[in-house]
């Protein structure tokens, strides 16, 4: 069998203090040679705790990790010449050049690919002289990922790539991040961002409270809401009960399910046109109007509101 | 996997090297930096050798009340240098203008002769005002002479001018010392703080790189700095002042080596556990306030109570000035300073021990 680029068991780490800390309760993952794996949850999940743990960072509190079928203890410096890290908010000496630090990069490895070419994959030729101080915050997080691919790694670490970063500065990196994934290399990302997985992982696992929820391709866990299309409504004057059952329209024919929030009733459903003509007969016979009704199809952001009843960010998603 | 990189020779791409590199660029594009390092102390250094320069011989303002006598005692004065030329032209008026003359600090002393009974002459002066004490004696001596004093003893002069025992030659090992114990504290530990501020320590330690590669590179360059630190220094002392080393030029880069691994030293285990700047800085300051007051950098420990003393000899800083002194003043062998040069080296492994227990990578 194929040695997987990634593979944990049990892991768990707990902070030492009043009360302990239970960051990372008990996760088990598996991430296949060249493939693209997405840990999603909202801040303070225990992403970072494990993927730090994942890159030998931090210590376990307990459980097994294997990276590329090595252990942290018996060849650490084996695993460093073959993974690539990019931490969150790393900042760069400001006064030396998008070259120079990955000279500098460059020169801890034993084998690797050029810094020239580093800085081509990430396109940052007309750069390369600038100091990092003048670079904008897409191109910082790009030298961040030359610095991590200028060891021609086979397994690649990105925490929350292209967190605060403009639309467009993202998928420039989304672009990067693919066309390494293309090259049979394996990745590992973390994000809050929804789209950003849908984009580009091949599975992801959902962290909420240092426990994986949910685990599959996104359409996957998608599938597993029920109904791929979302309807979202609104009534005025906000009529919070319709039916007899408080707002839960599961019983409704091809409605999988049903979530009421802040005025807005968000539905998960299989044939949106056989769903539609049953609201708005509810919405004559209550004697209210319609406010709003859109449908889209759904969302990983569902299948984690579906799952916890919360959202995982209120940070604005790039526009489809 | 691609072979490995084959541009620009090994050396060049050695970690160590580009570790060194990459400390020295950051420091020659930050001119606040280069200044502190380089500009201070030879500024400092200026400044204070102006200012307790040797001038040249003062001279004595004084009045002469106008009476018959007075070109006479004018004559007896100018036979002294410091009774002639600008600053010490002796002015012969009538009493009131001589008074307001003293009352308004233009003149130190007011000479007048028989005015009052028994005496040959009166000297008014205020012997409060600094310097009208020792314009008395002159006066009171060359008007003794004049009128016929023979001295039962004869005395020789013998006044220190040459190099080597003025106050900038004190000083210069002073700021020597000083230059490195403040490069070696800000030069690495504000630079690990800074890198571990902005998590590039944790990001080095997720690549293959050595610690040892980091931690002696971060030596390597902080000699490298100092070599350029004391250059400026000596020679510029040594142009603008003529201060020269009477000791063997090994023997002071020996002790200079020798303090900077001191300082670097110190400045590592004072930033292994910090986590901003405001902690190292006022860290450093703490450490580096009793050693600029006591450590013998303006003046000597001597001045201390000898309890006091025993305290500051044993602070790092001091042996290393006492150690430049003596070879950079007299000319002592290092084998004479075996015990200062223990104690340096002491400090230097005890700080390097501490800090590798305590150093804090993330």
């Amino acid at each position: 069998m194929e040695t997987p680029a990634i593979h944990c068991r049990e892991l768990t780490k707990t902070y030492a203090g009043r009360p302990p800390v239970e960051a990372v309760r008990g996760i088990d993952m598996t991430v296949a040679e060249g493939e693209c794996f997405g840990v999603l949850g909202p801040n303070g999940a225990g992403k970072t705790t494990t993927i730090e743990i994942l890159e030998g960072l931090l210590d376990q509190t307990s459980g097994e990790v294997e990276i590329l079928g090595m252990q942290w203890r018996h060849a650490a410096e084996s695993i460093r010449e073959s993974i690539g890290i990019s931490l969150q908010e790393t900042r760069f000496s400001d006064k030396l050049s998008v070259l120079e630090t990955l000279n500098l990069f460059r020169s801890f490895y034993r084998h690797g690919i050029t810094v020239s070419e580093a800085i081509e994959r990430v396109g940052l030729e007309d750069k390369a002289q600038a100091w990092v101080k003048n670079l904008s915050g897409g191109q910082q997080q790009r030298l961040a990922v030359a610095a991590a691919i200028v060891g021609d790694p086979r397994l690649l670490f990105l925490d929350e790539p292209t967190t605060g970063l403009d639309p467009q500065s993202r998928r420039q990196l989304w672009d990067i991040i693919r066309r390494y994934g293309a090259q049979g290399r394996s990745v590992l990302l973390t994000t809050h961002y929804m789209e950003e997985a849908e984009q580009l992982c091949d599975r992801v696992a959902i962290i909420d409270r240092g426990k994986i929820i949910a685990l599959g391709s996104p359409r996957e866990l998608i599938a597993r809401l029920g109904g791929e299309h979302v309807i979202e409504f609104t009534l005025t004057p906000n009529a919070t009960t319709l039916n007899q059952s408080e707002n839960d329209w599961t019983q409704v024919n091809h409605v999988t399910g049903s979530v009421y929030e802040d005025g807005c009733h968000r539905l998960t459903v299989t044939q949106p046109h056989l769903v539609i003509p049953q609201i708005l007969s509810h919405v004559e016979q209550a004697g209210v109007q319609l406010g709003s009704l859109t449908t889209r199809h759904a969302r990983l952001e569902d299948v984690f509101v579906q799952l916890t009843g919360r959202h995982l960010d209120d940070t604005p998603e790039v526009p489809a | 996997m691609s072979p490995p990189v084959t541009s620009g020779n090994r050396l060049a791409s050695h970690p160590m090297m580009q570790l060194v590199l990459s400390r020295m660029r950051e420091f020659w594009r930050q001119p606040a930096a280069v200044f502190w390092v380089y500009g201070f102390p030879l500024l400092m250094m200026v400044a204070l050798g102006t200012a307790f320069r040797n001038r040249p011989v003062d001279k004595i303002p004084v009045t002469i009340v106008n009476t018959s006598e007075a070109p006479a005692i004018l004559k007896i004065l100018q036979q002294d240098e410091r009774f002639v030329g600008p600053g010490g032209e002796v002015e012969i008026l009538s009493p009131e203008e001589c008074k307001q003359q003293l009352r308004t600090g233009k003149t130190l002393l007011i000479i007048s002769a028989n005015t009052s009974p028994g005496a040959d002459y009166t000297f008014t002066y205020d012997p409060e005002r600094p310097g009208s004490l020792s314009a008395r004696n002159t006066i009171n001596d060359l008007l003794q002479k004049a009128g016929g004093r023979r001295d039962p003893l004869s005395v020789s002069n013998n006044e220190v001018r040459e190099p080597g025992g003025r106050y900038i030659d004190f000083l210069v090992p002073g700021l020597l010392g000083m230059g490195l114990m403040g490069g070696g504290m800000w030069g690495v530990g504000f630079a690990i703080v800074n890198l571990r501020i902005r998590k590039l320590l944790k990001r080095y330690l997720a690549t293959p790189m050595r610690r040892s590669h980091f931690l002696g590179s971060m030596m390597i360059s902080r000699l490298l700095f100092t070599v350029t630190e004391v250059l400026i220094l000596v020679l510029g002392a040594r142009w603008l002042f003529g201060v020269v080393n009477h000791g063997s030029f090994l023997a002071v880069a020996l002790l200079v080596i020798l303090g900077a691994c001191q300082f670097g030293g110190m400045g590592l285990l004072i930033a292994s556990r910090a986590e901003t700047t405001e902690t190292v800085s006022g860290l450093m300051n703490l450490v580096m306030l009793p050693m600029w007051i006591g450590s013998g950098v303006f003046y000597s420990v001597e001045r201390f109570p000898a309890v006091l003393q025993m305290v500051l000899n044993a602070l790092p800083l001091t042996p290393l000035i006492y150690s430049l002194r003596s070879v950079m003043q007299d000319g002592a062998s290092l084998l004479s300073l075996l015990p200062q040069i223990g104690l340096i080296s002491l400090w230097t492994i005890v700080t390097f021990a501490l800090a590798m227990r305590w150093f804090r990578w993330q």
